[in-house]
C-alpha cells in the first residue's frame, strides 16, 4: 500500500519517518521528501550507511548530491540500522516520483521514543511554505 | 538533510535587499528562475533544472543573462598602449573587430583578473575598447587601473555595467538562429571577433564568444533593450528548443569545456603559466605589469600546474577536495568538480605540484573516503566538428 505523506514525520532538515511496530518492536522508516527532492533538482549520488550501524538522534548517517550541491542527511531517530535501500543510488531519478514508496532510504529499530522535535504533515507543510 | 553549497554562487533562496539587480530581474522573476545572489547581483541560478539547461546549450542554444559581468570602456588615444600595459596579452596590434583573452595580472605574476578585450568600431567610425571583467573583480579592477590612468592623460575608462547588460546565446544552433535578429549576419563573424550592428535601429555589439565550449555569441544592449533583445532571441528560437539558463549550467558547461573559474582556478596566488593559460601570455617584446614574474615562470618552470581528473565511481569530487598521489601523498586540490551532465560521470579539475603532473593516477580525498582518479586532457568535453 503506497505510503501517505500525510500520516508521517517530518524532521526539521526535511527526512520523513513511519513508524511501523512488529513484534513488539518498533521500526522507523526514513527517506526525504518530496520537497527537498524538488529543492535538490538533478540529483547524482547517495551515500547509505552500513546495516548495523547505531544512529543517534541528529547524527549524520549519509549524503544526497544534485549537480550543484552535496547534503548531509541526519537520522531523524536513534536505533540501529537494520536495513538500507541498496537500489535507491542508481535509481534517483525515480526519487522525483515516488520520494515515499521506493525512495525509502534506510529502517532503523528505535532505541529511543521518536524526538518531540518531530513535526507532523501540517507543520511541515508550513515550514515548507516559509521556505519558498 | 541540509543544502550546502559547493561551487559558487552560493546557494540562497532569499535574495539580500542590497543585491543588485540586471535589466532582465523581473523577466527571471516571472519565469519562475530560482534566484541567488552572486558577485553583489541577484541571478538566475537555475529554471526548470540545470541538466536540462546545460542540454539546451549542447543540443540547440541557451540564453544567459551575463549582465552581471563588468564592462569597461576605454576612449582616447593611446587607450591600446594602457590596455598593453595592464594586460598579458597584447593589445597595441589588434584591428577593430578583434577579440583577444588574456589576464590582468599585479606584479608578482598573480592573475588579478582574467577579461576579453574587444577593439571595436561605431557606424560612425569611433574607436574603443572594451574590457568585460569579472562580476566578483570589477570594482578591484576599476581600482587597480585608476592609479595607472594618470600615467596615460588621453585615456578615459567608463564603467558601462549598469547601463548596459548583457547576453550569451550559447549552442550549435545559436548563429543560425541569430541570422535573422541582426542587420548583419553573425555568421560572418569569426571566432573572437565582434563588431557593431542593430536590432530595430537599436545598437547590439556581437561578439563570437562564450563560456561554455560551444559555438555562440555574446550580445551587449543598452538595459532598457535587454528584456525585448532577450524575448527576441527565445521567440526565434523557440522551435529550435532555446531555453533560458542559469548560472548552475553555466558552471557545468564551462567545466566541461576545461574552462577557469576566477577564484576556482585562478586568483592572486596563481600565475596564468601555473594555470595552463600561457596561450593568454604574450612575452615576447612587450612590458606589461608582471611581465618579469611571468617570465621567470617560463624559464624556471612552474612548480605547479592544472590538470583534468575523471574520478572512478559515480561520486563527485567537488572544490577543496585534497588530491593524492597513488602513494598517498597529498599533492594538492580540485578546484572545480562535480558531475558532467554531457560525459555521465564526475569530473574535476586540480591544482598539483608540477612534477606530479605526468603520473598515471592519484587518488581524491572526497570528505573523507579517497577514490581513484585517472588523468585526463583538458577539455573534458569538445564540441563536434561540423561537417563541411
Amino acid at each position: 500500500m503506497a505510503r501517505d505523506p500525510s500520516t508521517l514525520r517530518y524532521a526539521e532538515t526535511h527526512e520523513w519517518v513511519d513508524v511501523q511496530e512488529e513484534g513488539g518492536d518498533k521500526f522507523a522508516t526514513i527517506g526525504i521528501s518530496a520537497f527537498a527532492v524538488e529543492q535538490l533538482n538533478d540529483l547524482v549520488y547517495m551515500d547509505l550507511p552500513e546495516v548495523g550501524r547505531q544512529l543517534e538522534i541528529g547524527e549524520e548517517f549519509g549524503e544526497v548530491e544534485s549537480v550543484k550541491a552535496v547534503s548531509p542527511l541526519y537520522s531523524p531517530v536513534a536505533g540501529e540500522v537494520v536495513a538500507v535501500h541498496s537500489d535507491l543510488p542508481d535509481n534517483l531519478d525515480n526519487l522525483n516520483d515516488d520520494a515515499f514508496d521506493f525512495g525509502w532510504i534506510l529502517k532503523v529499530k528505535l532505541s529511543a521514543d521518536l524526538p518531540d522535535s518531530l513535526m507532523d504533515f501540517a507543520a511541515y507543510q508550513k515550514q515548507c511554505s516559509e521556505a519558498g | 538533510m541540509t543544502t550546502s553549497s559547493t561551487n559558487d554562487p552560493v546557494e540562497n533562496s532569499s535574495t539580500p535587499a542590497d543585491c543588485l539587480q540586471t535589466p532582465l530581474d523581473a523577466w527571471h522573476r516571472e519565469a519562475g528562475a530560482k534566484m541567488v545572489p552572486f558577485a553583489g547581483y541577484s541571478m538566475p541560478i537555475q529554471y526548470e533544472g540545470i541538466v536540462a539547461e546545460h542540454q539546451a546549450c549542447r543540443n540547440s542554444a541557451a540564453l544567459f543573462d551575463v549582465s552581471h559581468m563588468g564592462r569597461l570602456r576605454f576612449d582616447g588615444d593611446h587607450a591600446a598602449e594602457f590596455l598593453d600595459h595592464m594586460l598579458t596579452r597584447r593589445v597595441t596590434d589588434m584591428v577593430p573587430g578583434q577579440v583577444r583573452y588574456g589576464m590582468v595580472c599585479n606584479a608578482e605574476g598573480g592573475v588579478l583578473d582574467d577579461v576579453l578585450v574587444s577593439f571595436l568600431q561605431t557606424p560612425s567610425e569611433r574607436r574603443f575598447h572594451l574590457l568585460v571583467v569579472n562580476a566578483s573583480n570589477r570594482a578591484k579592477i576599476l581600482e587597480w587601473f585608476e592609479p595607472h590612468l594618470a600615467d596615460f592623460p588621453t585615456v578615459t575608462m567608463s564603467d558601462r555595467t549598469e547601463l548596459t547588460a548583457m547576453i550569451a546565446v550559447q549552442g550549435p544552433m545559436a548563429i543560425e538562429v541569430c541570422k535573422k535578429l541582426f542587420t548583419i549576419d553573425p555568421s560572418r563573424l569569426k571566432n573572437y571577433s565582434a563588431f557593431i550592428t542593430d536590432q530595430f535601429a537599436k545598437p547590439v555589439i556581437v561578439s563570437r564568444t562564450g563560456y561554455t565550449g560551444e559555438d555562440g555569441l555574446e550580445l551587449i544592449v543598452r538595459a532598457e533593450e535587454a528584456q525585448r533583445v532577450w524575448e527576441n532571441v527565445l521567440l526565434a528560437g523557440r522551435e529550435a528548443g532555446f531555453k533560458p539558463a542559469g548560472l548552475g549550467a553555466r558552471d557545468t558547461l564551462r567545466m566541461e569545456a576545461g574552462m577557469p573559474l576566477y577564484g576556482h582556478e585562478l586568483d592572486e596566488t596563481i600565475d596564468p603559466i601555473t594555470a595552463g593559460l600561457k596561450f593568454g601570455c604574450n612575452l615576447k617584446d612587450r612590458h606589461f605589469i608582471g611581465e618579469d614574474a611571468l617570465r621567470a615562470v617560463v624559464e624556471q618552470g612552474r612548480m605547479r600546474c592544472r590538470i583534468g581528473l575523471l574520478p572512478t565511481g559515480k561520486r563527485p569530487a567537488r572544490e577543496g577536495c585534497p588530491v593524492l598521489t597513488a602513494d598517498g601523498e597529498t599533492i594538492g586540490k580540485v578546484t572545480s568538480g562535480g558531475p558532467s551532465p554531457t560525459l555521465g560521470v564526475p569530473i574535476a579539475m586540480a591544482t598539483i605540484d608540477a612534477k606530479h603532473a605526468k603520473d598515471a593516477s592519484f587518488q581524491i580525498d572526497i570528505r573523507g573516503k579517497t577514490t581513484e582518479a585517472l588523468p585526463t586532457k583538458l577539455p573534458f568535453y569538445k564540441r563536434p566538428v561540423a561537417a563541411s
